[in-house]
């Protein structure tokens, strides 16, 4: 099991946060054009979902695996929008995330005041929490390890 | 085991072929006082609720019927507009009828093209290299499993999450699309599949599924 990597979203599409483990291929394009088509995807997947599901939809859409990877997916009431690209083997990832953003984004992020709400994080505090809570997950097992 | 939809989506995209299986009908009917409690949105062509949802109405739902007369688009079948009649407090009580909008062939078709590129993109923003498109996207309500043959043709299922097998069952109407459709004499690639052997057996597989399981296919 291992994680890819993880983007954090606003509802505006800005990108807040992105970081990577165990990334092997890069997209080819600049991380900020990749930050938009990934946000255009998911909102399109969102709508597409919030369409084709024969019931009333309450979380919608939660997952979708390739032959090579799984991306994950958490939006809170707010609006901010979780990714988190893992293989496909991982387990109990909404769980994971859920904690993720009570214990480390809401924690260092919201509570710090110097972060201006809609622009990207840059504390060192939370990029080493969020580290070390990915590092520690049990989804997280380098695949060389 | 409930399989919701089968669709089908050719090379270039387009929709060829759609079977809906058991898609549940969500209707509500409820006696309604003056003023309304729901926030209705009046668009030419639906009225649908915009905030308050209660008793199994939900946003999104759309106007079916007042007092058991169908409702087209805005208007009542008497040609009276949806709105006036609300607003009209000697007309309550009224009896409205809400559901759960169902697809049109139209929106399918244009689901249909959406999921292409959403499927190119899983692929080029993948973080390991010579990765598939999406072959199972997952919501609370449903999972779609896809299978793209190697001639580029789609192949997917709506089904309930709890669903197993559909893997299997996909390849099972690969099968059939290769032997009803593709050699049918009068059907030409790329277009719509309107072939009866193709529906029949279609249905007597779903049929099967739902009645046996995955190892009965």
């Amino acid at each position: 099991m291992t994680i890819h990597n993880l983007y954090i979203f606003d509802k505006f599409g800005t990108l807040l946060y992105y970081a990577e483990w165990n990334r092997i291929k890069q997209s080819g394009i600049t991380r900020e054009e990749e930050a938009k088509l990934m946000y255009g995807m998911l909102f399109s997947i969102k709508s597409f979902v919030n369409r084709i599901s024969p019931t009333d939809p309450k979380e919608g859409f939660l997952f979708y695996k390739t032959n090579k990877y799984a991306l994950h997916y958490l939006e809170t009431a707010s609006g901010l929008r979780f990714v988190l690209n893992t293989d496909t083997s991982a387990v109990s990832v909404k769980e994971f995330l859920q904690q993720y953003y009570a214990k480390v984004w809401v924690e260092y992020v919201v509570k710090n005041p110097l972060w201006v709400p809609g622009t990207p994080v840059t504390s060192d505090l939370f990029k080493q929490k969020s580290d070390q809570y990915i590092r520690q997950s049990s989804l997280f097992a380098s695949k060389s390890a | 085991m409930v399989i919701h939809g089968v669709y089908i989506v050719s090379k270039s995209g387009g929709l060829i072929f759609n079977h809906d299986h058991s898609i549940p009908r969500i209707e509500t009917e409820k006696v309604f006082n003056y003023p309304i409690d729901l926030k209705l949105d009046y668009d030419p062509k639906k009225v649908s609720v915009a905030f308050g949802q209660k008793d199994g109405i939900t946003v999104g739902h759309v106007l079916n019927s007042i007092n058991g007369m169908p409702v087209n688009g805005s208007t009542l079948e008497d040609g009276r507009n949806v709105k006036e009649v609300f607003e009209n407090a000697n007309e309550f009580p009224l009896t409205l009828k809400f559901a759960r909008p169902k697809m049109t062939t139209n929106e399918k078709i244009f689901l249909a093209s959406m999921f292409y590129p959403l499927f190119a993109i899983a692929s080029q923003l993948s973080p390991e290299p010579k990765s598939s498109g999406i072959e199972i996207l997952e919501a609370d309500t449903f999972k779609l499993q896809c299978f793209q043959t190697l001639t580029g043709v789609k192949f997917m299922v709506v089904a309930e999450t709890t669903q197993a097998g559909v893997d299997v069952l996909l390849r099972r109407i690969y099968e059939l699309y290769a032997d009803y459709v593709l050699k049918n004499p009068f059907y030409s690639l790329e277009m719509p599949i309107r072939c009866e052997l193709f529906d029949t057996n279609l249905q007597a597989l779903l049929e099967q599924m739902e009645k046996g399981g995955v190892t009965t296919i």
